[in-house]
């Protein structure tokens, strides 16, 4: 799998490492019924047989964090992009 | 035809014409007692044991390709009962022992071989983790020997033991793990739950689930609905897949492992040995092919096959233990998709539809985990309880924290 890094070009995925489904977001601690929130934000996945946004750590790279999409039947990968909108990362 | 040395020779007599098919491809019938999901070694041992033990003979194994088609033909046939979690140490030596009985049980010759699994190790703390473990297995029952390196060397005396990076110290020993042969152990549960009335239905998908308000009353497929009493799902690797169909998403993601297999060579290795500083496991089919493999590739898929990364790891591996090994030459390699859990723990249980029960989150370790995976299965689907050596296998143990980590690595499932 080449991963086509927005800064570093296209990238053998063995420079990078995973994180997993890019869905799941952490919950606010204070809201109420954050414990569910919770649970399902480590615990349960949606685990797709299809398009997946995932994230990926160019760590032999930019040590960027990037969204990538690919395909988990084909492994293959259509973007990648920034995990964080340039604007945010540039603060 | 009950199999024996008499029928071998009769049939050898005859010019082998007189063998039958060991089991029936059977069509659906409109209703079952009981519908397990899922034509592989774990699906077909648990209609075994429903069947035989619990008296329930009214069962359909429905598979959505051909039995055998997916894990079950495509693990590297290790059986052993080395855990060191209480949770899973009884559970895995329950199915040690199923095996051990296996083929008279069956009447199949499944080629169970107790050629001995042994673990490396390759420091002194890595020792002392392995001394922790074996000491757990002989408080379960089992059989454990931790070994220095010549006693490693007395047996395997060509591995690195001099590798400057990662020299072997001595190794875990479990004399009475060793190999299986994956596709005999399906053929043999399919036959004998054959002979006492289940029905195997291949060629058959789940496409959907028949329910009267939560409570689950049976499966739409691909040869049309099935109604049932209860329903199992034996379908680790697709568990997510299946369980949305019914709407639940599960605590399990999907990865691939990839497996080699090298050409024929008289023998060399005559046990299972694991290379503890990488990850690589290694043993000799009754073929004379070196069986091995590492790592999962990391990532989620459903593809069935992984990437160069991880052949050139576990290449890295195999020479890094037996330098031997470097020009021989790889027969086949392939992939299979793995339930990874968010533990790295199966889960046997209830699910919060009534009338649906889930097995699943096998992760790499499914194949030797087949006996006890279907007798406990068994016992849940007839007694509506968990077997004794899977009640920690719940399926809510994520949401109350009652996690089996046996590697400690949390809720990260590319890394157990």
């Amino acid at each position: 799998m080449r991963i086509p890094c927005p800064y570093c070009g296209p990238r053998d995925s063995s420079e990078f490492s995973y994180l997993g489904d890019a869905a799941p977001t952490r919950p606010d601690p204070a809201a109420p019924g954050a414990e569910d929130a919770f649970f399902d934000y480590v615990y349960l996945r949606d685990n797709p047989a299809g398009p997946l946004e995932e994230l990926w750590f160019h760590a032999s790279g930019c040590r960027q964090w990037l969204k990538v999409l690919r395909d988990t039947r084909t492994h293959l990968i259509s973007g990648a992009v920034f995990a964080r909108p340039k604007a945010e990362v540039a603060r | 035809m009950r199999y024996s040395f008499l029928s071998v020779l009769l049939n050898g007599l005859s010019g082998q014409r007189g063998w039958k098919p060991a089991w029936r491809d059977a069509a659906p019938k409109p209703a079952y007692d009981v519908v397990i999901v899922g034509g592989g070694g774990h699906g077909l041992a648990t209609a075994y044991y429903l069947a035989k033990v619990h008296g329930i003979r009214n069962v359909a194994v429905i598979e959505k390709g051909v039995i055998g088609s997916g894990n079950a033909g495509r693990n590297t046939t290790i059986v052993r009962s080395n855990y060191l979690l209480p949770g899973n140490e009884p559970f895995y030596e329950w199915s040690m022992k199923l095996w051990e009985g296996l083929e008279r049980e069956l009447n199949y010759n499944a080629m169970v071989s107790q050629r001995g699994v042994l673990n490396l190790y390759h420091s002194d703390a890595q020792r002392d983790a392995y001394a922790r473990r074996g000491n757990a297995m002989r408080l379960n029952g089992v059989d454990s020997e931790l070994l220095d390196a010549e006693g490693v060397r007395a047996m395997y005396p060509f591995l690195d033991f001099a590798n400057a990076r990662f020299p072997i110290r001595g190794g875990l020993l479990q004399r009475r793990g060793g190999t299986a042969r994956h596709d005999a152990v399906v053929w043999g549960y399919a036959r004998a739950a054959d002979r006492l009335g289940v029905d195997i239905i291949q060629n058959c998908e789940v496409t959907g689930f028949l329910s009267e308000g939560s409570t689950i009353t049976g499966v739409e497929t691909t040869r049309g609905p099935i109604r049932a009493g209860k329903v199992g799902l034996a379908v680790a690797g697709s568990s997510s897949r299946v369980a949305a169909k019914a709407g639940l998403r599960l605590p399990i993601e999907s990865h691939v492992l990839q497996a080699f297999v090298s050409e024929g060579l008289k023998p060399l290795i005559d046990g299972v040995v694991t290379f503890g500083a990488g990850h690589f496991y290694i043993s000799q089919s009754d073929k004379g092919g070196l069986v091995f493999g590492g790592d999962i590739d990391g990532y989620n898929s459903y593809a069935q096959r992984g990437n160069l990364p991880v052949i050139e790891d576990v290449a890295e591996g195999g020479m890094a233990l037996m330098p031997r090994i470097g020009r021989v030459r790889l027969l086949r390699h392939w992939g299979g998709i793995m339930d990874m859990s968010m533990d790295g723990s199966p889960i046997i249980d209830r699910t919060p539809r009534p009338g649906l029960y889930l097995n699943a989150g096998w992760c790499y370790g499914g194949f030797k985990a087949t006996p006890a995976s279907g007798w406990c299965f068994a016992h849940l689907l007839a007694k509506d309880a968990p077997h004794e050596t899977a009640s920690a296998m719940r399926l809510d143990r994520f949401r109350t924290g009652h996690l089996i980590d046996e590697k400690g690595v949390g809720a990260q499932p590319n890394l157990h």
